[in-house]
């Protein structure tokens, strides 16, 4: 009985994933659990393990094409045994795909982004543009992308069909037409006044893991440089819009006296290297504290109901080449700062391997987003819905503040809580303001 | 060629069949000696006779019945209803008796037979003489629906429901026995399923059927003065409907407004925008509207009457609407 190799979801919102690598030949003997091929999701490089004893018979997608879940990309079998069937049945769907494709194939980077309704959904832009293979995915992505595109948060770009189709026709991308319709809706005389697009060549890095740095190549003809979206980036684009666009959010600013942080951490480090914490690993501790006190805080908006949390789930948002991503500290409230500086180390250091688990990026019912080491004083931050909070923390820096009639240095820190307010009215973010501060002005606290 | 009322076209059609083939008879209320309430048997039961020009009583469901008989012993019935809101108490014996007998009797059955009136409202007849049955109807498999716009269309249409073997719906209208319009007075036969387009234009589509036609080529008629120009296409017949000249204009022109006179819910218009975009999703530039009555039982007051129907200035409305004109 032949085995179907199919792209799976390794992630809680994988719609689609790219084979970065097969880890097996065609030929090899397979058994059950077997890492076969490594595939990048929206977050991760995650590993497809084999559902089905045999031999790999066949790889039906090719290193860099990336595909929809449930996309059939191999075929394991018995060494004797006829695979035409479960070939055909997936080939089937690679033919059409192919064909639906049509003419949109030479300028498959405008096409396919013209044909989700402006999401450019071809994903492979590690892909080569000619290999017939790549086109199937591409081409079946619009199909799975197309109810999203009816999806209210999202802001959705409106077209009619037939802009749809003579935009296509004429390399025209729907994102770049102004549509004069009902809700911007792009119609007919939108594409007929618009200039066609220029074709650019998307640009093939020799390697199949994506670059580590998005390096822009110089284009060889005036025009932009078209970079397809990365999985990662897709994601954080398709996330944060969701959150900016519904989530009513205000912002609450405090400036922290840090300077007893900054001698506990001398104290700290006084009695051992083993005993070193930063700054960042103390405003979570101190956060998932005062989350404890103020649990109105610490949930999730529903959309029909509120979960209250009574633990502390903190998410630290961490940058990598790729873009972001959020690791969680699970019950911060019960750790202490040793281990909560050790599971952030090991956090963000994964994360820049692209190493996590899906399970340790989901799940925050707060996230703590730290910009400091950038010189940054204090900005704002988007929140990581259905997360109700987030908090912006700034650098430390020295400052004269007016005490007992002089100026005095002080460790200086600047946060600013982003709320939704759906969920969390303005004096119920300045209180637990209020609590961080005092947790983080007197550390003891942290100890009652 | 001679201009004619659409009343004397039908009249034209039935005398002619009647000639044509001896088993073809009329049946209905008030056909024979009051000459047809709107006129429409006028001569005929001079010409042909008290056995084949019947008068019945009031009696829908019997003498529906008798023409379901009489089909299966061989006759070409045409009954006629006086109008076909008195249909419904026939309802039975057109839907379980006429749409299933030659299905239910494998064949041995078949139903030559034509069910003629006046279809939809005219002017103050009140909420329960004022409606359009064609979706009603056109729901059945076994029957053909048929709703002629105008007085050539009457005749040829007629003549081909009467020919044919399948019970056939003959939807005329109470205004528009009176309209006129160029009626050979030879022998022809407009084939059932073939819709026609009225008017050519390549803006926006009108499909309409019946005497919605009318409101829909004076709609076009005063877009054109604008500069818009509408197809109108009138489908002449519901069931079968002609698919394929539908999508063959809506491909053409991007857009349609469907007009009829029956009510929205599950309407003929509700089907016509089935077929157009699953055969012509990949050319609509805006959503297909729809013109039909006010959803409440037709007003007696004649203002309001006026208000529940669908008219040119709502038609035009829905067209401005699909071309994106404020």
């Amino acid at each position: 009985m032949a085995t179907k190799v199919m792209m799976e979801a390794l992630s809680p919102t994988m719609e689609e994933g790219r084979l970065v690598k097969w880890l097996k030949q065609v030929g090899d003997v397979i058994k059950t659990g077997d890492t076969i091929a490594e595939v990048e999701t929206d977050k991760a490089i995650m590993e497809l393990v084999a559902r089905g004893d045999g031999v790999l018979r066949a790889k039906l997608v090719e290193e860099g094409t990336t595909s929809p879940i449930g996309f059939v990309i191999g075929i394991i079998a018995a060494a004797d045994e006829a695979i035409e069937a479960a070939t055909a049945t997936a080939a089937g769907g690679i033919a059409a795909a192919t064909a639906t494709a049509g003419g949109g194939t030479a300028t498959a980077g405008v096409g396919t982004a013209t044909a989700a309704g402006g999401t450019a959904t071809a994903g492979g832009g590690t892909t080569p543009a000619t290999a017939p293979a790549a086109t199937a995915p591409a081409a079946t992505a619009p199909a799975v992308a197309a109810p999203a595109v009816a999806a209210p948060p999202a802001g959705p770009l409106r077209s009619s069909p037939l802009a749809r189709r003579l935009a296509a026709e004429r390399g025209i991308s729907l994102a770049a037409v102004a549509g004069s319709g009902p809700n911007g809706r792009v119609i007919r005389r939108d594409i007929e006044s618009a200039a066609p697009t220029p074709a650019v060549a998307v640009p093939t890095p020799a390697v199949a893991v994506p670059p580590a740095a998005v390096a822009v190549p110089t284009p060889a003809v005036a025009g932009p440089v078209v970079l397809p979206l990365t999985q990662i980036r897709k994601t954080i684009a398709r996330r944060l819009a969701e959150s900016i666009g519904p989530i009513p959010t205000f912002y609450l600013t405090a400036e922290i006296d840090m300077t007893r942080v900054g001698q506990l951490r001398e104290q700290m480090v006084a009695a051992g290297d083993q005993f070193k914490v930063s700054v960042n690993d103390i405003v979570i501790k101190a956060v998932a504290t005062a989350l404890v006190r103020h649990p109105e805080v610490n949930a999730h908006w529903m959309g029909d109901s509120i979960h209250y949390y009574p633990d502390a789930h903190i998410g630290m948002a961490v940058a990598t080449d790729d873009g972001l991503i959020v690791p969680v500290i699970r019950n911060a409230n019960t750790k202490g700062l040793g281990q909560i500086g050790a599971e952030a180390r090991d956090f963000a250091k994964r994360a820049r391997e692209r190493k996590l688990a899906p399970a340790e990026y989901s799940g925050g019912t707060f996230s703590v987003s730290n910009l400091g080491m950038f010189g940054i004083d204090q900005f704002t931050a988007i929140i990581n819905p259905p997360e109700a909070a987030i908090l912006a923390v700034g650098g430390t820096e020295t400052k004269p503040v007016w005490e007992n009639g002089a100026f005095v240095p002080k460790q200086r820190m600047r946060v600013t809580l982003s709320c939704d307010h759906r969920v969390i009215d303005g004096a119920i973010g300045a209180k637990f303001l209020q609590t961080l501060r005092q947790l983080l002005e007197a550390p003891m606290m942290m100890l009652f | 060629m001679a201009v004619i009322t659409y009343r004397d076209a039908l009249n034209m059609a039935l005398r002619e069949e009647m000639q044509r083939d001896d088993r073809v008879f009329l049946m209905g209320e008030e056909v024979a000696v009051y000459q047809g309430a709107y006129k429409v048997s006028k001569g005929l039961l001079q010409e042909f006779g008290e056995m084949r020009v019947v008068d019945t009583p009031i009696t829908e469901l019997g003498f529906a019945g008798v023409g379901v008989g009489a089909a299966m012993a061989g006759l070409r019935p045409i009954i006629e209803f006086m109008t076909w809101n008195f249909s419904l108490l026939a309802l039975d014996q057109v839907v379980n008796a006429a749409a299933k007998m030659l299905y239910m009797s494998g064949g041995q059955f078949p139903m030559p037979m034509v069910f003629r009136g006046p279809n939809g409202s005219a002017l103050q007849l009140g909420a329960q003489h004022s409606q359009a049955w064609e979706s009603w109807l056109a729901h059945i498999p076994g029957l053909k629906v048929v709703t002629p716009a105008t007085p050539y269309d009457a005749k040829g249409l007629l003549k081909a429901a009467i020919r044919d073997d399948n019970p056939v719906c003959f939807l005329e209208g109470e205004m528009l026995y009176n309209t006129k319009g160029e009626v050979p007075d030879t022998d022809y036969v407009i084939p059932l399923g073939k819709a026609e387009v009225k008017r050519e234009g390549t803006h926006c589509s009108l499909i309409s059927h019946g005497k919605m036609v009318l409101v829909a080529l004076q709609a076009a008629e005063q877009m054109a003065k604008e500069g818009i120009e509408c197809e109108v296409v009138d489908l002449r017949t519901i069931r079968p409907m002609d698919v394929e000249t539908i999508a063959a204009s809506v491909r053409k022109t991007n857009r349609a407004v469907v007009v009829e006179e029956g009510w929205e819910m599950c309407g003929v218009g509700a089907q016509v925008v089935d077929f157009v975009q699953r055969h012509c999703f990949d050319s609509l530039d805006a959503p297909v509207l729809r013109v039909h009555q006010a959803d409440a039982p037709m007003p007696y007051a004649k203002s309001l009457e006026k208000a529940a129907k669908p008219d040119v200035p709502k038609t035009i409305a829905a067209i401005k609407q699909v071309l994106y004109i404020d």
